[in-house]
């Protein structure tokens, strides 16, 4: 490669305790490419990049800039050596506008001349591709938008080697696409470029070069061109791993949550939820699609008794006399003869009547999911707290995104976790922690929970361990309903599957599962149907067999005309 | 030049979390640093005492003093356990609240009205019923007082989620005035100091005045530590203390825990303020506890919520104030020096918890054996 080195690390260290983050890592950038930096999470990616940009100090080892050693003690050392790092999370001030944003911290001479600065955003954006109105403020910004400041404030500043820590987690495909653009014009330019990232088909779609990093340690740098997923994955993982999800065709789906005309405000009477209406079949996996931040919580949480919603109907048809829906699809006759107690309608409610009807139009009606049968049984969780919501017998899990927060007690072991559903029974004062401790030591055995003892606080397992620990813990008590929120988020490969696998031996036990999730190919592979959301409402329901991520990611963001007519 | 010279210098210190530490040398770190406080008073002892100064080897009745002040005679090893008793309770009162992370610096108001109310059944009813029945009615007076000065800002903070640290510490200005009031009512000439009580006293234990109690505090200190632990109560106020969130998400009713903490809480100050009232003191005053409700606080820290634990904090805090207060009569120094060296050997105690969870690194050693390597 005749191009010139631009960023060279030699021997880079740096332990966390006894956790070696990098070890002796060895890496060389150059002048107008992009090199991906791929790894599982935690194997040290991130610290890596915070090195370089300033925010941790080396134990050991040295790093280059051009040929020349230097010392990078924070970011602003790395800012004179041109160098600029884009955090996954965002820094800046909400309430000013972009220019303002680019231009804070920077220190000229002379006076600060807003205009100049703004012309000269504009100039830089137009150089690249960004689009961008200097003049916005950050708090009407869409998530793209604000990326694309962050952007252009480390350009402002004149970096020429620019760090992007998990660029795409947020945006949407069309996004994606439109930012690499931009990536590959600014390599035409001849700025060094390094993107963090996990996800092989962006890391074989945009750069030049990978670095594969595993456990700490650089395990190899390829040229994009020369290789494929399998090896990369091979690599990052350090065993062969199937990467097909085995999906199976829906076998007896029923309905069995229905949710109707559900609106939910946020305590300052913003609407959150907006009308959403859908049906979730037992024995099918129903994904959520949609931009973080689009209702996706809040509507699991409303489900799950959490939220006070506005309006709305939250049904539970109980399986116990469950017909599958193959049998009303055979005999229509005899689903005439078993007759229904009503019907949804505008909302609510309406009795329905099968006389009179053809065969068609009643078939139409069952197709729908609205209707219930006079052998249903019917629970309405709408205004119920999560414990009357147990005590009507009705197994709802709910895995909610925040595990540790939420889901279980940071502080406490495996089997005080485990008690966190059920410590109620018994009849005694005391706690019951045989039980427990029982299905603790069952859930580290079948789903290979690493961890020193059942009494180890949660909160210092790894990642995935936690999500064992707290998936382990929902399905034990034979749900009806799972919903399950990033069940994945910041989970390695292998963890991930055996998730996915978890959540497919409940859709094949006739669970109604919805999965609510970020990576559209996950979703595409391992969903039966596709619900998207954009801010909180339903915006299309698609089929998971057929539809593509352009499809998906259009409905992510369209909005609706008559919703904001209201 | 220079510019260089200081870009190439790594950070003089830096620190990393500890990945866990091994008992010996957390017990280790602990002791080094009470030694080293004791070390350190010693120089200020030196520095501030004229005694000392004129005679150096006198330092050693400065340590000695220490000692002294809670083990040299019986009337101070009675006094010493019998103090640690009232602060123990006053510390296992709080922490169910500590616990729940309800900042609780309400108890040495909740236990005064505790003192209050029993010696107002006693003031108005004392020699007009039977004794027996007389003591049950001051404890259950204090009981309630106790609970009601404690649920006030738990409801206030269930119904409008005020911070319940101002509310709690503003409601101990409140019993202190309510106590200034009922005094100048109960002590017509206007002296404000209400004689002692001549009824509702506790019998005394094997001819000891104070075995009550503290047999009392100790059973106390055991049931609380099964009820925290190995009860449903213990674990929900464990939840809630963790996560409000994982509470709410689990059907724990948030607020009801908060309330029933509370009272429990409170009702607990109220029992050792009848513990003052009817084994101790005899009589009430703004002064009856002493600050030993802030004081008690720290005991529950330091004791990590643990009942186990508390024994031993408050043990280690009454002794430290015991020695100070001999120290100053031996080599009579004013008042403030005492509690100039408890704050320092607190000071190094609750810093050494630092220590225990991050290590330090200095500049140099590994960093230079690589330079050369690659040289």
């Amino acid at each position: 490669m005749e191009k010139a080195l631009a960023l060279q690390m030699r021997g880079i260290t740096k332990r966390f305790g006894s956790v070696v983050a990098n070890d002796h890592v060895d890496l060389d950038v150059y002048r107008g490419e992009i090199l991906a930096i791929l790894g599982e999470n935690g194997c040290g990616k991130t610290t890596l990049m915070n090195m370089i940009s300033g925010i941790y100090f080396p134990d050991e080892g040295q790093i280059f800039v051009d040929g020349q050693e230097v010392v990078i003690r924070s970011p602003k050392d790395a800012f004179r050596h041109s160098i600029g790092m884009i955090h996954q999370h965002f820094k800046l001030v909400d309430l000013f506008t972009a220019g303002e944003n680019i231009v804070l911290g920077v220190q000229e001479e002379g006076r600060y001349n807003l205009k100049s600065v703004n012309a000269e955003v504009a100039k830089l954006a137009d150089k690249y591709g960004f689009r961008i109105d200097p003049q916005k403020k950050i708090y009407d910004m869409s998530v793209s938008e604000k990326q694309t400041v962050e952007i252009l404030k480390v350009l402002y500043r004149g970096a020429d080697i620019l760090i992007l820590d998990e660029p795409t987690a947020v945006l949407t495909p069309q996004e994606i696409s439109r930012l690499f653009d931009v990536l590959r014009r600014m390599k035409a330019d001849g700025k060094s470029i390094i993107i963090i990232t996990h996800k092989l088909n962006e890391v074989l779609e945009v750069s030049d070069r990978v670095a594969i990093l595993r456990k700490g340690e650089h395990i190899a740098t390829v040229n994009t061109k020369e290789t494929n997923e399998a090896q990369l994955t091979e690599m990052m993982v350090g065993k062969k791993i199937n990467l097909n999800i085995k999906r199976t065709e829906p076998v007896n789906a029923a309905p069995r949550l229905m949710v109707k005309n559900l609106n939910l405000d946020d305590s300052e009477g913003l609407h959150v939820l907006k009308d959403i209406s859908f049906t979730a079949y037992g024995g099918e996996i129903l994904g959520i699609a949609g931009i973080a931040g689009s209702g996706q919580r809040e509507l699991l949480e409303s489900i799950a008794g959490l939220q006070p919603i506005k309006s709305g109907e939250i049904i539970f048809r109980n399986p116990k006399k469950d017909k599958p829906v193959t049998f009303f699809h055979k005999s229509m006759k005899r689903v005439k003869e078993l007759g229904a107690q009503g019907a949804f309608h505008d909302g609510k409610m309406q009795p329905v009547s099968f006389d009179g009807m053809s065969n068609q139009a009643v078939k139409k009606w069952v197709d729908s999911g609205d209707v219930l049968f006079n052998e249903d049984e019917i629970i309405n969780l709408r205004d119920k707290t999560p414990l009357e919501i147990r005590s009507l017998g009705v197994r709802l899990s709910f895995v909610p995104e925040d595990r540790l927060g939420m889901g279980l007690v940071g502080s406490m072991g495996i089997t005080d976790n485990m008690m966190l559903r059920s410590y109620r029974k018994g009849p005694t004062i005391f706690l019951d922690r045989k039980k427990p401790r029982a299905l603790a030591d069952e859930i580290i055995e079948e789903l290979r929970v690493s961890t020193s003892s059942v009494n180890t606080p949660v909160r210092r397992l790894s990642g995935g361990n936690v999500q064992k620990v707290l998936v382990g813990r929902e399905i034990a008590f034979a749900p009806k309903v799972l919903m399950a929120a990033y069940p994945v988020r910041g989970l390695d490969i292998n963890s991930s599957y055996m998730i996915y696998n978890l959540l497919n031996k409940q859709k094949e036990n006739g669970v109604a599962v919805i999965f609510v999730g970020e990576d559209l190919d996950v979703l595409l592979a391992l969903c039966d149907r596709i619900m998207v959301v954009n801010s909180g409402a339903v915006t299309g329901v698609v089929d998971a067999r057929t539809a593509t991520k352009e499809e998906i990611g259009l409905l992510m963001t369209k909005t609706d005309r008559k919703e904001d007519a209201k | 030049m220079s510019q260089h010279h200081a870009e190439n210098r790594e950070p003089l210190i830096h620190l990393s979390k500890r990945p866990g530490i091994s008992l010996y040398k957390a017990w280790g770190i602990r002791l080094a640093a009470i030694l080293l406080g004791l070390a350190v008073c010693g120089l200020v002892a030196f520095a501030l005492i004229e005694k000392i100064q004129e005679k150096p080897e006198r330092i050693w009745d400065f340590y000695n003093a220490f000692i002294k002040g809670s083990f040299s005679t019986p009337r101070k090893l009675w006094k010493f356990l019998r103090s640690t008793a009232v602060l123990l309770g006053i510390a296992l009162a709080l922490t169910p609240a500590f616990r729940m992370r309800f900042w609780n610096t309400g108890a040495e108001g909740q236990t005064l009205v505790g003192v209050l109310g029993a010696i107002a059944v006693d003031f108005y009813l004392g020699g007009k019923i039977p004794e027996p029945v007389l003591l049950i009615l001051m404890l259950l007076a204090a009981l309630l007082s106790g609970a009601v000065w404690g649920v006030i800002p738990a409801l206030c903070k269930a119904k409008w989620n005020t911070n319940e640290t101002l509310f709690t510490l503003m409601m101990n200005y409140v019993a202190t005035f309510l106590v200034s009031y009922f005094l100048v009512v109960w002590v017509p000439n206007g002296s404000s100091s209400l004689p002692k009580m001549k009824f509702g006293k506790l019998p005394a234990l094997f001819g000891n005045d104070y075995l009550f109690i503290i047999l009392l505090i100790l059973a106390l200190t055991a049931v609380l530590y099964i009820y925290l632990n190995y009860s449903k109560h213990g674990y929900e106020i464990n939840v809630v203390g963790e996560s409000v969130r994982t509470a709410q998400y689990v059907g724990i009713n948030v607020r009801k825990v908060i309330i029933r903490t509370m009272i429990l809480s409170g009702m607990l100050c109220g029992l050792v303020g009848y513990l003052i009232a009817a084994g101790l003191d005899q009589t009430v005053t703004t002064n009856s506890v002493g600050g030993q409700g802030f004081t008690a606080i720290m005991v529950s820290w330091l004791g990590k919520f643990n009942p186990l634990f508390m024994i031993l904090t408050s043990a280690l805090i009454q002794f430290l104030n015991q020695g100070a207060a001999q120290i100053s009569q031996d080599l009579n120094v004013s008042g403030a020096l005492p509690a100039v060296i408890t704050g320092i050997i607190l000071f190094f105690i609750i810093g050494c918890e630092f220590f225990l969870n991050y290590e330090l690194h200095f500049r140099g050693r590994h960093a230079k054996v690589k330079k050369e390597g690659v040289k």
